[in-house]
């Protein structure tokens, strides 16, 4: 068949082909780092990471144990500031924005980047007061505003079927899935631009598992994601871009099927395939 | 035997099992490599007796293609394979897949053997195909050569080899026809030829499309339904 016979078909097949999941460009890039250096005291945890993060796109983060994935994802909005001793060099932009600007509220910041953890650490407080938290603290007291919150932000962590009638049971009576959907709600009700999750899924059952992933999935319509998983069939899952950072190193970032066929470095290739390098 | 491919993983359960399935594959492999060159030499010869036995040894090519495609989907619910180990399950689903429809072809070729010793004319008169059987046998060894080295390097060499093999078709089906021509008291038995010289031919294609899915295997992209000068610039340019 020749090129001209191919075009007068008048099926995009590269839509179809591309399928769900995958990446479509052209993409906007929300989140940019820029030769990110990162010192534990003297140890340096991140090597020179350089990436992009794109808007309304899930990016995951795999790698084995100790190679930085967690510490790059707390860099995103500041929460490594907290720890003692550590010195970040390069920048981090979010909208073109250096976080790590001087002139940067860091309280502002992490209400655009929200963050769960791995985790549930709902507070030991009501399910309402549980979501309306964040926006308690930045004065908002009007009943109805809270209740609409509420309910929304509840129906987008996919858990208010399940908690409509008792909002004002104690958070710590929910299962363990229902807690990490509520902190995720807790995170979406200050309406973040950015969500952070730290191994969402890894201390939950196979069925609280797939509904967070399945909430992920829904989640990234508003949300521009970042998730650090050790389960790879979870990041195969969830996400539309793969990181695979080794020893404090980004090795390699892709759409994730490709990474998962068709990896360019071998250090990916031995690490998804379970071998030994 | 290259076996840095498919082994060095973690479990070593899980290197056995790609080990075993690659050592099923080229049994398959060489039963029918033995089909075909049996089935032409059934043809050639009119041995009833071992066309029998390439109809007989078709169950054999028939239940390795299930106990292999079993292992590939055991491997895949268990183990959720990644990757190169991906990419090597899936090819060699294709592969048995092909594997078998040559051994179906070598088959027929053994039943057209059957008929044609029926008829009543010359025995041993077809020697011209011998040279394309020993073509489309040579790109199949060198295609199973391929997957059992794990190397793609000279597989533009098999692939381009099928331009021959076709050019020999093309100019044996003129001498059938020819032959039909002169008398058509010959049209029966030369049809059986030409179903004949049509599977030789076949099996060249299948030979091909295992190719095409090795080069998937090693480089993880698609090349079929690519002319062989497209094919080379693909490789070439990598």
């Amino acid at each position: 068949m020749t090129a001209q016979q191919t075009r007068s078909h008048s099926i995009d097949m590269s839509s179809v082909l591309r399928g769900q999941g995958q990446a479509q460009s052209p993409n906007e890039p929300c989140i940019k780092v820029e030769n990110l250096n990162l010192f534990y005291g003297k140890k340096q945890a991140l090597h020179g990471v350089n990436m992009e993060m794109y808007r309304k796109k899930v990016t995951a983060y795999i790698g084995p144990s100790g190679c930085g994935k967690s510490t790059l994802l707390r860099c995103i909005n500041r929460m490594n500031d907290l720890v003692d001793n550590v010195t970040i060099e390069g920048k981090i932009l979010l909208d073109d924005e250096n976080i790590y600007d001087k002139s940067v509220n860091v309280a502002a910041l992490r209400r655009r980047v929200g963050m769960v953890f791995q985790k549930p650490n709902p507070f030991p407080k009501s399910i309402f007061e549980n979501v309306t938290y964040g926006l308690r603290i930045q004065g908002v007291n009007d009943k109805r505003v809270l209740e609409e919150t509420v309910e929304n932000s509840l129906r987008g962590a996919a858990l208010w079927d399940e908690v409509k009638d008792r909002l004002n049971d104690n958070a710590l009576g929910l299962s363990g899935g229902q807690q990490q959907r509520l902190v995720i709600a807790r995170a979406i009700a200050i309406e973040p631009e950015v969500l952070l999750l730290d191994e969402p899924a890894s201390a939950l059952d196979p069925i609280s598992t797939l509904k967070i992933e399945e909430l992920i999935n829904e989640l990234k319509e508003k949300y521009t994601i970042v998730i650090v998983t050790h389960n790879m069939q979870q990041a195969a899952r969830v996400s539309d871009y793969t990181a695979f950072m080794y020893m404090g190193e980004l090795i390699e970032i892709g759409t994730t099927s490709e990474l998962f066929t068709n990896p360019k470095k071998k250090q990916t290739e031995d690490y998804i395939t379970g071998r030994y390098g | 035997m290259d076996n840095s491919k498919i082994g060095h993983h973690i479990s070593e359960q899980f290197n056995k099992e790609l080990e075993d399935i690659r050592n099923k594959v080229l049994t398959m492999g060489g039963l029918v490599e033995q089909q075909i060159e049996l089935a032409i030499e059934a043809f050639t010869t009119g041995d009833v007796e071992l066309a029998e036995l390439v109809i007989k040894q078709d169950n054999q090519v028939d239940a390795l293609e299930m106990a292999i495609d079993l292992e590939c989907t055991q491997i895949l619910a268990l183990r959720q394979p990644a990757a190169f180990d991906l990419r090597l399950l899936l090819t060699v689903i294709k592969i048995i897949n092909e594997l078998e429809i040559i051994g179906d072809l070598a088959e027929r070729i053994a039943k057209l053997a059957i008929q044609l010793s029926d008829s009543d004319g010359k025995k041993d008169q077809y020697h011209e195909l011998h040279h394309m059987t020993d073509l489309v046998k040579d790109m199949l060894h060198g295609a199973l050569d391929a997957f059992a080295r794990m190397c793609i390097d000279d597989i533009t060499e098999i692939t381009g080899r099928d331009d021959e093999v076709d050019r020999e078709y093309a100019s044996i089906i003129r001498q059938l026809i020819t032959h039909m021509m002169e008398d058509p008291r010959n049209i029966t038995r030369t049809l059986n030829v030409l179903w004949t010289v049509r599977a030789i031919e076949r099996i060249g294609d299948h030979a091909c499309y295992i190719c095409e899915h090795l080069i998937f295997m090693i480089k993880g992209e698609a090349v079929r339904h690519l002319s062989q000068s497209e094919l080379e610039e693909k490789l070439n340019k990598q």
